[in-house]
């Protein structure tokens, strides 16, 4: 008996002690960042986490959002997915029950999927930064608009055509190749858009190839790839796969061009690739040195605290938050369903990462760009628009 | 013709390091009847002891003559992951000798996750994927149509030497006996005066060095990451299981086989069925011969 009392006060007074530490009020918002610290591309989530870590900044560091009339400091909440979609759905459970506003993230669409699944059903605005898979915002049974996921960035269905167009006209293909993740949703989508769009226009992929996550031995696909006498390779593939596969396609004797899609946008494929990525193209969300002032605004602020270029992600990570603080705004009061309504009500959005038009669903209408890889730099090339 | 001549050195460089680390699955498994799952990723950490000594050896003597520079980082990583081993045997699976095996397979699996995780978390290597520095130049010789890289010159020569090497080793020497000894008999052999520990600690060092050997040369040709060992150290496995595991020149049949099914069932089929082509021959083989091609049948259970 005397044991329990003394258990009871010492949960007590634990009680005390863990109430007192929570800042007092609802004068916080949480919002929560699900994105890929580790796994396959940690610098997708380390420049997801620096762009967020920012934007929270800039509001905590000029007095707060004000919404309805108060000022409210903003908390944000990192949880790492580790790039598997499993623990992307659990890191997006665990948000929901930290009782965050709403969340950031994920970025790679195999993790933004069953994320999203997860939001929906608690009813917790999500918007995912960089995935591009339509399957993100769409309810699979249904094929109808999820309602509470959005993304900052552009769809596969407009980038694989981008980017089939750009190899018809500019690398004049006639027998075009494939190399892709096919346990990996992006890279699925955006290759079986791409194959679409050509033979639509009459051009019969020679080679469609496929590996799975984490291989790194292409020789046998890509020698496949060589026999076929194929003259353009299309890897849209991570940034972290991708200089073994162009090394290792030069090597085998492959000489055609080769093209890629946003997610190669990133500095880690120049650092690991060298000159073999020399003069290759691929479609993407921004270009950092044909900015708008808002987005040079950005990426001074960036380079000042990191010390590096902004690349995609955290440009459109940047937008995310953006997009939800006006929401929050807007919706006046703090409650997931006002803010849900708030960010479907957007219809334009000026981000660092261009304009965005939401035409009554989750995902925005906006032009990408293609970038050339030029004296180790991403290049602006051209703009396609939808 | 030029196709199928590419695809065999293709396979023949594939194959080569899973042959590596399938001796280690095998010999550790052959002397205590255990599987060390951690061998992938004890794999994985030899690539980075590789990565940070070339690092640091061409950083601070540039120019230095390529080969040397070559065998002085093949020495430094098998050393040190044969030590890592070694310890990771005194640590982790010799408290664990006569508990049930079961636990010492767990135990295994659990130094394994440490492994992986332990890199992820430790700065100087984090979870970035890296190529090694370019020890050996790398040259494509375009010989009537087929490719050949000096890379692929090097990997499929010095496994070739290191698992003659072996074989050597094993069966011509005192300690190979004595390894082959308690393999067959634990509990006899130690009343004939074999130092047990000893031969345990030396059968993992080996196991590791030969892993070592195959790092160093993978990180040559491909890029390194803390995940890796997961994957290598499946096909590696299965290469043992498939030779039949406990037996050396199983071990080197097997990763032979499992890179050729790689290479070849793209070759022949969609390449997204490799993976199940290699699972299911693994389950073919089983269920016809279930000690693996070279395995001698088995009273006991695993």
């Amino acid at each position: 008996m005397k044991r329990l009392s003394i258990l009871a006060l010492v949960v007590l007074l634990l009680g005390i002690f863990l109430s007192a530490c929570q800042p007092a009020g609802p004068t916080t918002i949480k919002i929560g960042l699900n994105a890929e610290l580790t796994g396959s591309i940690p610098v997708v989530g380390e420049s997801c986490r620096n762009a967020a870590e920012l934007a929270v900044k800039e509001i905590n560091d000029a007095g707060g959002l004000e919404v309805g009339g108060q000022k409210y400091m903003i908390e944000l909440l990192v949880e790492d997915n580790e790039d598997k979609a499993e623990s992307a759905a659990a890191a997006t459970q665990k948000l929901v029950t930290a009782n965050v506003l709403a969340m950031i993230g994920p970025n790679a669409s195999r993790n933004a999927i069953p994320s999203s699944v997860v939001a929906e059903s608690s009813k917790m605005v999500m918007i995912s930064p960089w995935s591009t898979n339509p399957k993100t915002t769409i309810v699979e049974e249904t094929g109808a608009p999820k309602q509470f996921v959005f993304r900052a960035a552009f769809i596969d269905d407009f980038q694989g055509v981008v980017a089939a167009k750009f190899a018809m006209e500019q690398l004049q293909t006639a027998k075009p190749a494939v190399l892709y993740d096919v346990a990996s949703e992006y890279n699925k989508g955006i290759a079986e858009v791409y194959k679409k769009t050509l033979e639509d226009n009459g051009i019969t992929v020679v080679a469609f190839e496929t590996y799975t996550t984490g291989d790194k031995d292409f020789s046998s696909q890509l020698t496949n790839i060589k026999n076929a006498e194929a003259d353009s390779l299309f890897l849209p593939n991570y940034y972290s796969e991708v200089p073994l596969q162009v090394q290792q396609a030069r090597k085998v004797g492959f000489t055609g061009g080769i093209l890629g899609s946003d997610s190669w946008g990133n500095l880690e494929l120049i650092s690991l690739c060298g000159a073999d990525c020399e003069g290759l193209f691929f479609t993407t969300h921004y270009a950092s040195d044909i900015a708008t002032p808002k987005a040079q605004a950005f990426i001074k602020a960036y380079e000042a605290a990191y010390g590096k270029t902004p690349d995609d992600v955290a440009a459109l990570t940047y937008d995310s938050f953006g997009m939800l603080f006006q929401a929050i705004q807007a919706a006046g009061k703090i409650d997931r369903q006002a803010v849900r309504d708030a960010v479907a009500s957007i219809t334009l959005y000026e981000g660092v990462t261009g304009n965005m038009q939401f035409k009554g669903t989750g995902d925005p209408v906006k032009s990408a760009v293609i970038l050339q890889i030029k004296d180790g730099k991403f290049t602006y090339f051209a703009t396609a628009n939808p | 013709m030029e196709f199928y001549i590419q695809q065999t050195l293709n396979a023949l460089q594939v194959g080569s390091v899973y042959a590596l680390i399938a001796l280690g699955y095998t010999m550790v498994y052959g002397i205590l009847t255990m599987i060390n799952f951690a061998h992938g990723d004890i794999f994985m950490v030899s690539t980075y002891i590789a990565f940070f000594f070339s690092t640091m050896l061409l950083g601070a003597l540039a120019g230095l003559n390529p080969i040397l520079a070559f065998v002085a980082t093949l020495l430094v990583a098998m050393f040190g992951t044969a030590l890592l081993a070694v310890i990771i045997e005194r640590l982790a699976y010799k408290p664990l000798r006569t508990a049930p095996r079961i636990s010492a397979v767990i135990t295994a699996l659990g130094v394994g996750l440490f492994l992986e995780n332990f890199m992820v978390a430790f700065k100087p290597v984090g979870p970035a994927p890296r190529f090694l520095p370019a020890l050996i130049p790398a040259i494509n010789y375009n010989i009537g149509g087929v490719t050949v890289s000096t890379i692929q010159i090097v990997i499929i020569l010095v496994s070739a030497l290191v698992m003659i090497l072996l074989d050597v080793i094993v069966r011509r020497t005192m300690v190979g006996m004595a390894m082959r000894a308690i393999s067959w008999d634990k509990f006899i052999v130690p009343l004939m005066g074999v130092p047990v520990d000893r031969i345990i600690s030396l059968t993992f060092a080996l196991g590791a060095s030969i892993a070592a050997v195959g790092g160093t040369l993978y990180g040559m040709a491909y890029t390194i990451d803390p995940y890796m060992g997961i994957r290598i150290g499946w096909w590696a496995f299965i290469s043992a299981v498939v030779g039949g595991i406990g037996n050396i020149r199983g071990a080197m049949i097997g990763g032979f086989i499992l890179g050729f099914v790689e290479i070849f069932t793209p070759v022949f089929l969609p390449s997204t069925y490799r993976d199940f082509v290699a699972f299911s021959l693994l389950l073919v083989l089983l269920i016809f011969r279930p000690t693996g091609i070279l395995g001698r049948p088995m009273a006991q259970k695993v």
